[in-house]
């Protein structure tokens, strides 16, 4: 790993010790807290779409499968928290590997249209199976997580064990980019036919990245259940899956630390724009939380067409261009004074 | 006895539809060798203004069906005007998040325009149920059914019998060619979004009165539409017809005598069956669509 992103988690490593004392409100806690969820989902992705050059329109389901499992293994079966989020996030893992080999040997983009049909068909269950999901109703009662007999009951404490769980995981992603897999990786999104021309299996590899971004969506979702105690299908229909993609798309494909900022900008969002909507509603526009997925959508479009390298990629070669700039004046006016 | 033919006649409605937005996918797919995400909204649109035009302005059926289909027509190239065509070297992984993109925009101001609630529209004509042996039939049915017919012909006289739409054949064919040859492989993009867009608004007006359309369709419908061009074999607009009236047959039937809570689940089943298993889909070679990219 470069000395860069070094620096990048001490960074952030610092602002999620520095939030909890700047946000006094238990409510932006909270919100802070589903960042580090959506955070989670989204490295997986990352890895997924931006190493592995592959689109996965289904990664709420993976959530669901995530949640689901938590929440029914330990209301209905009495495991523990801990089981039970291992076996969802095996679960994950099987139908990743049984939806991601037949589709990713062929060319293209299958896998987004088949994970798309798969979200769509895990949403239905979680609707109709009433007896094991509990339908529309949901499920109720689902135990906190618990860490060396201590229970994480207040929202600080599970907002510094979710960060926990997301600057683990980025770790985690990042060794693996820049080991031998990672570069493997990288060489198919390049150029699939050049990178299996230099012997790399790019079938195994597509298939088992889609598989860890899986296992990522799963544990988020599992996390998820034993922070809210309460889940129902709501959340987890095709709509959060293409905001995932958002997320990964806006902060950019090519870097995990581009998923990273464009997750937590994208999870902020609603909340600057209801906050927008006062004074919005003083020049007259009346503002809707419905509105959110227009701009959602205005933004990726934006994006895609202008910056289809991501925030974080335009951010850097624009900062890169500034310091140019400045060494050449620099530079310019040191000139001028000989 | 009859059950099953009423289950029929449910399955070749939804069927129609679901070929006329395979149709779709295929043209730009054809034409661009990308999915469009946004084919659902199409139809959603067309649906959505079609109700307007006729229950809150009072058009006649005739006027406001192509009023309806134009006005999808021109959403559909401006679409590709506006964020297709300036995109230089494109990847198709940008290409597919960028109409994921326009999806979301279409669907947030049909929300915007049309608010939540699903729109009653009036039956083409009157909406008394015919009786055929036993099992009942609506009129508008027989109106989807026609209007498919109708525009399988169209589409077919249009590919082989124009010069226009011969060119675009070639343009699916090889692209380089097609230009060499003098074809505006440009323009030829425009008119597959046009074309399909059209297809898409047909679809959702003649489907409105039967299921009372609402903002939020798009998704699932495009989905399915995607799962009969996957298995009347991607790029097979002839295939795809088949396909969509074959898949909306099964869904009707598993629906009516398996469980009508997993209808919908039924048919992605079944597309992601073909997908894994005959990729090629069921009319076409499993060798051909491993050379496919889209």
């Amino acid at each position: 790993m470069p000395l860069k992103d070094y620096i990048g988690f001490c960074i952030l490593i610092a602002l999620v010790l520095l939030m909890p004392h700047l946000v006094a409100n238990d409510y932006y806690l909270g919100v802070l807290v589903f960042t580090a969820f959506n955070c989670l989902a989204c490295i997986g992705l990352c890895l997924l779409m931006g190493y592995a050059g592959q689109i996965s329109l289904g990664h709420g389901a993976f959530i669901a499968i995530g949640a689901y499992s938590s929440g029914v293994l330990t209301t209905m079966l009495d495991w523990s928290p801990w089981t039970a989020m291992a076996a969802g996030a095996l679960a994950s893992m099987a139908i990743a590997f049984a939806v991601g080999i037949p589709t990713l040997r062929l060319k293209g983009h299958y896998l987004a249209m088949a994970t798309l049909g798969f979200a769509s068909i895990i949403h239905i269950i979680a609707v109709a199976a009433t007896e094991i999901t509990g339908g529309p109703a949901g499920l109720l009662d689902i135990p906190r997580l618990g860490l060396f007999g201590y229970s994480l009951d207040s929202d600080v404490s599970y907002y510094y064990f979710a960060w926990f769980a997301v600057v683990a995981g980025l770790y985690f992603a990042f060794n693996l980019v820049h080991s031998r897999v990672g570069r493997g990786l990288r060489a198919i999104h390049g150029s699939e036919d050049a990178a299996s021309a230099v012997g790399i299996n790019t079938n195994i590899y597509k298939i088992q990245v889609f598989a860890l971004s899986a296992v990522y969506a799963s544990v988020s979702g599992s996390l998820y259940a034993y922070y809210v105690n309460y889940i129902d299908p709501g959340p987890f229909d095709v709509m959060h899956s293409i905001v995932l993609v958002t997320m990964v798309a806006v902060g950019g494909l090519r870097h995990l630390w581009g998923a990273l900022i464009g997750a937590v900008l994208l999870s902020l969002l609603p909340e600057l724009l209801s906050m927008a909507a006062a004074p919005l509603k003083v020049i007259g526009i009346a503002y809707k939380p419905d509105y959110d997925i227009l701009v959602y959508g205005g933004i990726l479009l934006l994006i895609m067409m202008f910056l289809p390298e991501g925030l974080f990629a335009g951010l850097a070669s624009a900062s890169k261009s500034g310091t140019a700039f400045l060494m050449k004046l620099i530079k310019g006016g040191s000139i001028v004074r000989q | 006895m009859t059950d099953w033919l009423q289950f029929l006649f449910m399955g070749i409605q939804r069927g129609a539809i679901y070929a006329m937005v395979a149709m779709g996918f295929n043209m730009i797919y054809n034409a661009t060798g990308i999915i469009n995400f946004a084919q659902g909204e199409f139809v959603v649109l067309g649906g959505l203004m079609m109700v307007s035009l006729t229950m809150v302005m009072d058009f006649s059926i005739v006027f406001a069906f192509f009023l309806s289909v134009g006005f999808v027509t021109i959403v559909g190239i401006l679409m590709e005007r506006l964020t297709i065509n300036p995109v230089r070297r494109p990847t198709v992984l940008r290409l597919i998040i960028i109409t994921i993109a326009v999806s979301m925009l279409f669907k947030g101001s049909a929300m915007c325009f049309w608010g939540k609630g699903s729109h009653y529209m009036r039956h083409f004509t009157e909406a008394q149920p015919l009786e055929i042996m036993g099992a009942t039939i609506m009129p508008q049915t027989l109106w989807i059914i026609g209007i498919l017919i109708l525009v399988v012909i169209g589409y077919v006289l249009f590919f082989n019998c124009t010069m226009t739409g011969k060119c675009m054949r070639a343009c699916a064919i090889n692209r380089d060619a097609a230009r060499l040859a003098g074809i505006n492989d440009r323009r030829m993009v425009m008119l597959s979004f046009a074309l399909s867009a059209a297809i898409g608004a047909i679809a959702g007006i003649i489907i409105t009165p039967l299921i009372q359309m609402d903002y939020a369709r798009g998704a699932l419908l495009g989905l399915k539409g995607f799962g009969a061009a996957v298995i009347g074999g991607l790029g097979n607009s002839m295939g795809a017809v088949a396909a969509g009236l074959l898949l909306g047959t099964i869904e009707a039937m598993a629906g009516g005598y398996i469980s009508s809570h997993y209808m919908d689940a039924i048919a992605l089943v079944i597309m992601l069956v073909v997908l894994f298993a005959r990729p090629g889909g069921l009319f076409g070679s499993s060798e051909e669509v491993r050379l496919k990219e889209f």
